[in-house]
């Protein structure tokens, strides 16, 4: 049975109060019913719980989070998987900004589009990789910064018809990691010292491992996804910043 | 094939190669004197010299001194078992000139050999006017005694964190008076003096384990700085601040429950305005796993918090930050002192931050680009005055405490900045030279010849976490002695008498500006 928390007019610390109560009462399955923009939501919580939202979560939904698996039955607003560690969130619509800001771990899926600034500092240590797989379109910035994991930009399900996959400055300063693009994007979007080329063998099948959680979350049919030409972005340097320094 | 081009080549005229000379290695800064007639031929110094300054002629048999290599370390003077070394500024001088100083001499020619942007460690090393040189402290004559530290008791504590606009007290229904007011979390310092953030990576885990010790025998707080915790550190976990740059390196949940506090740090004294970089040579496999990042790549921390763009942002992130240590912790908000310190230290505290720390222009680093080191930011203690005012009348200099740093280097100092009106201050460097530092100013090579800047582990040994601690602890120890001797002296019994009372400092030689910034009057008055 699902442990219900009607979040109507209530704060966020009270919201998370009650999940926190929740968890520790046993609950494995928690709904979150008329969310209206409470911010925070399971923020830093370690816990394999899973946790539906109805409604729309506010900033920094999942922040910090060890372990939670959160579906948002509708869009989210910004910061959604702030610095996340495991875990999973899965947006039934669309994300705003700074999705997954220097993410550690786990997996962020996107039905459909994102804003600015998504993936920047994402990090892979061991086995930790994460991941951000987006349906729709992003803004600029994407990948920024990035130390490592995985970003999948896929195009399919956007409200933004006339606008290219990627925003500008895309990758810019990146130096690990990889983004798949599925589809081509202009040269003049991609960030400085990176490289772009079709994808082989082996990126089809690690896209198509992961692709497959992905259309699960949604309903897709994972062929007409993979059907269409992909595109890798990796950075030419891990050390984009060595030859700098005079002393 | 390969033949065919070497005959080809052999055919055309033979291209001269043009012979690049390294400008910046002619004039060396400082001179290795050896004494021939005290030297053993030990190599000791060979040995102790990480720059390979030192070296030995085998056809010879005697020892050679690469002067350019020295960094003026002075590691192998102390070693040298027999005192036969000394190192000296390098006497050969350029024809004088009051602009042009060797300093931007040299610096031009290192810039033209290797087109670099210059680097340097340590804080702001240009003459600009320091303020504690011109304040001074009272002390009782004739009307009012001051009082022996020895004798009776003087309170250094401290409490960080937000105190109440108002105290309700209220009687209970058996006649006594009880505290209405929810009041705290609040972190009890038992002197005002905190170990500021210097990342493991930048200096080495002894010195990590060193001041952590310390902080803990003292009773205050040390700082992670942004490499993250390393595991042998969570048991000193209610004397440590975690800190969370943008870089979020190591930072996990364990890590933001493991202090008492975590502080955002949004900027740096020492480089205002731009991110951190630790260079991927200095990222060894213990850094790796504290860092969470690979083996010798390159670690990065962006500029900006990308998910602060504003103080509504910074709100965002100190209550995320809360939200996700269930309010147990305090948040500290960093910043370097900038043009516009007080109207951003205001903006922090309305944002919710327990604790604002403001970072001075002579704030140190392990690596910073020279031109910022020396030239971008403010004094922290005119930062400092000009914040504190700025909060009192805004009537919220409650709601937050107020912690510095940058350019404190003796107990007098400190005393000074809660006269001015911190709540207590942050030292990095005094610690390093406590373990032995000569402010070489060479930290971002990762050689440290101190054993203190570096990771490598055959210099880490130089400085075991047991010096680290005992020289760091007496430090303290003596520097806490001496407030409670400066505050006897003006007839306060506790350091919360001294706070923000700048009727208790005088300055001397100060202009009319100055002082109005400072909120001081001058000696005399
Ligand atoms: S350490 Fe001193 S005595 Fe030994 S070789 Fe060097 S200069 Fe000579
Ligand atoms: S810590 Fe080491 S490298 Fe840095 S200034 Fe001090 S002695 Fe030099």
């Amino acid at each position: 049975m699902a442990f219900e928390i009607d979040a109507k007019d209530i704060h966020y610390r009270q919201v998370n109060e009650l999940i926190r109560e929740a968890i520790d009462q046993g609950a494995r399955e928690i709904v979150l019913k008329n969310v209206n923009g409470q911010r925070y939501l399971a923020a830093g919580i370690s816990s394999e719980v899973k946790i539906d939202v109805y409604g729309t979560p506010g900033l920094d939904l999942g922040a910090f989070m060890r372990g939670p698996n959160i579906v948002v039955h509708g869009n989210t607003q910004d910061g959604a998987g702030n610095t996340m560690d495991e875990g999973k969130i899965v947006v039934h619509g669309m994300a705003g900004d700074v999705v997954g800001y220097a993410m550690r771990g786990g997996k962020i899926h996107v039905a459909s589009d994102v804003g600015y600034r998504v993936g920047i500092h994402m990090k892979a240590y061991m086995d930790k990789v994460p991941v951000i797989i987006i349906g729709g379109k992003a803004g600029d910035f994407l990948g920024e910064y990035m130390a490592g994991g995985m970003i999948v930009l896929l195009g399919i399900n956007s409200r933004y018809e006339h606008r290219p996959l990627a925003g500008l400055f895309l990758g810019t300063g990146m130096h690990g990691g990889v983004i798949y693009l599925r589809g081509e994007i202009p040269s003049y979007h991609l960030g400085k010292g990176l490289s772009l080329e079709p994808i082989n063998k082996e990126d089809e099948a690690i896209l198509e491992g992961y692709l497959v959680d992905y259309c699960q979350d949604f309903g897709l049919d994972l062929q007409e996804i993979i059907d269409e030409k992909f595109f890798k972005i990796r950075p030419q340097t891990h050390r984009p910043y060595g030859k700098l320094y005079a002393y | 094939m390969a033949s065919q081009k070497e005959n080809s080549s052999a055919q055309e005229p033979k291209k001269k190669v043009r012979k690049k000379r390294l400008l910046s290695k002619l004039y060396p800064d400082f001179i290795i004197q050896r004494d021939l007639e005290k030297c053993i031929k030990c190599k000791i110094c060979i040995r102790e010299c990480t720059y390979e300054a030192h070296g030995w002629d085998e056809k010879r048999e005697i020892l050679t001194e690469d002067h350019a290599k020295c960094v003026g370390c002075h590691r192998c003077e102390a070693m040298c078992p027999t005192g036969a070394i000394v190192i000296t500024k390098n006497p050969s001088a350029f024809r004088e000139h009051d602009t042009w100083k060797p300093w931007f001499i040299k610096n031009v020619y290192k810039q033209a050999d290797t087109g670099g942007v210059l680097l340097s460690a340590t804080g702001c090393a240009v003459p600009f006017r320091n303020y504690w040189d011109h304040l001074v402290l009272d002390a009782c004559q004739v009307t009012n005694p001051p009082i022996d530290p020895l004798r009776e008791p003087m309170e250094l504590r401290t409490f960080l964190g937000p105190k109440p606009d108002a105290l309700q007290v209220e009687l209970d229904d058996e006649g006594r008076f009880y505290l209405k007011t929810k009041v705290g979390p609040w972190i009890k310092l038992e002197v005002p003096i905190m170990f500021a953030a210097m990342s493991y990576g930048a200096i080495s885990l002894h010195v990590h384990q060193g001041l952590a010790r310390a902080a803990k025998e003292l009773g205050t707080l040390y700082n992670t700085g942004e490499g993250g915790l390393h595991a042998s550190l969570y048991e000193y976990g209610s004397n440590t601040i975690v800190q969370c740059a943008s870089g979020r390196f190591g930072l996990h949940v364990d890590y933001l429950k493991a202090g008492v506090a975590i502080e955002i740090k949004i900027g740096q004294g020492a480089k205002p305005g731009i991110g951190g970089h630790l260079p991927g040579e200095k990222v060894t496999e213990e850094i790796s796993k504290t860092r969470m990042i690979p083996v010798g790549s390159d670690a990065l921390s962006p500029a900006p918090h990308h998910d602060i763009y504003s103080i509504e942002d910074l709100r965002g992130l100190i209550y995320a930050l809360k939200e996700a240590t269930e309010y147990k912790k305090l948040v500290f908000v960093k910043i370097a002192a900038v043009h516009n310190a007080p109207a951003i230290a205001s903006g922090i505290v309305r944002a919710g931050a327990d604790v604002v720390v403001l970072d001075g222009l002579r704030g140190g680093t392990g690596a910073a680009p020279t031109m910022f080191r020396d030239y971008v930011g403010i004094p922290v203690e005119l930062a400092l005055a000009a914040v504190d005012q700025r909060l009192r009348e805004e009537g919220i200099r409650n709601w937050a405490s107020l912690v510095i740093s940058g350019g404190i280097r003796c107990s007098a100092d400190v005393v000074k900045a809660i006269a001015l009106g911190a709540d207590a201050v942050y030292i990095g460097t005094p610690a390093l030279i406590a373990c032995g530092c000569t402010m070489c100013q060479r930290c971002f090579t990762g050689k440290c010849p101190w054993g203190i800047a570096t990771n490598n582990p055959k210099l880490l040994k130089r400085l075991d976490p047991d010096t680290a601690f005992e020289r760091i602890y007496n430090l303290v120890h003596g520097w806490a002695h001496e407030i409670q001797e400066l505050l006897g002296a003006m007839g306060l019994n506790s350091l919360e008498s001294l706070r923000g009372n700048r009727d208790k400092l005088r300055a001397v030689g100060l202009n009319e500006t100055e002082l109005r910034i400072l909120g001081v009057k001058h000696a005399g008055e």
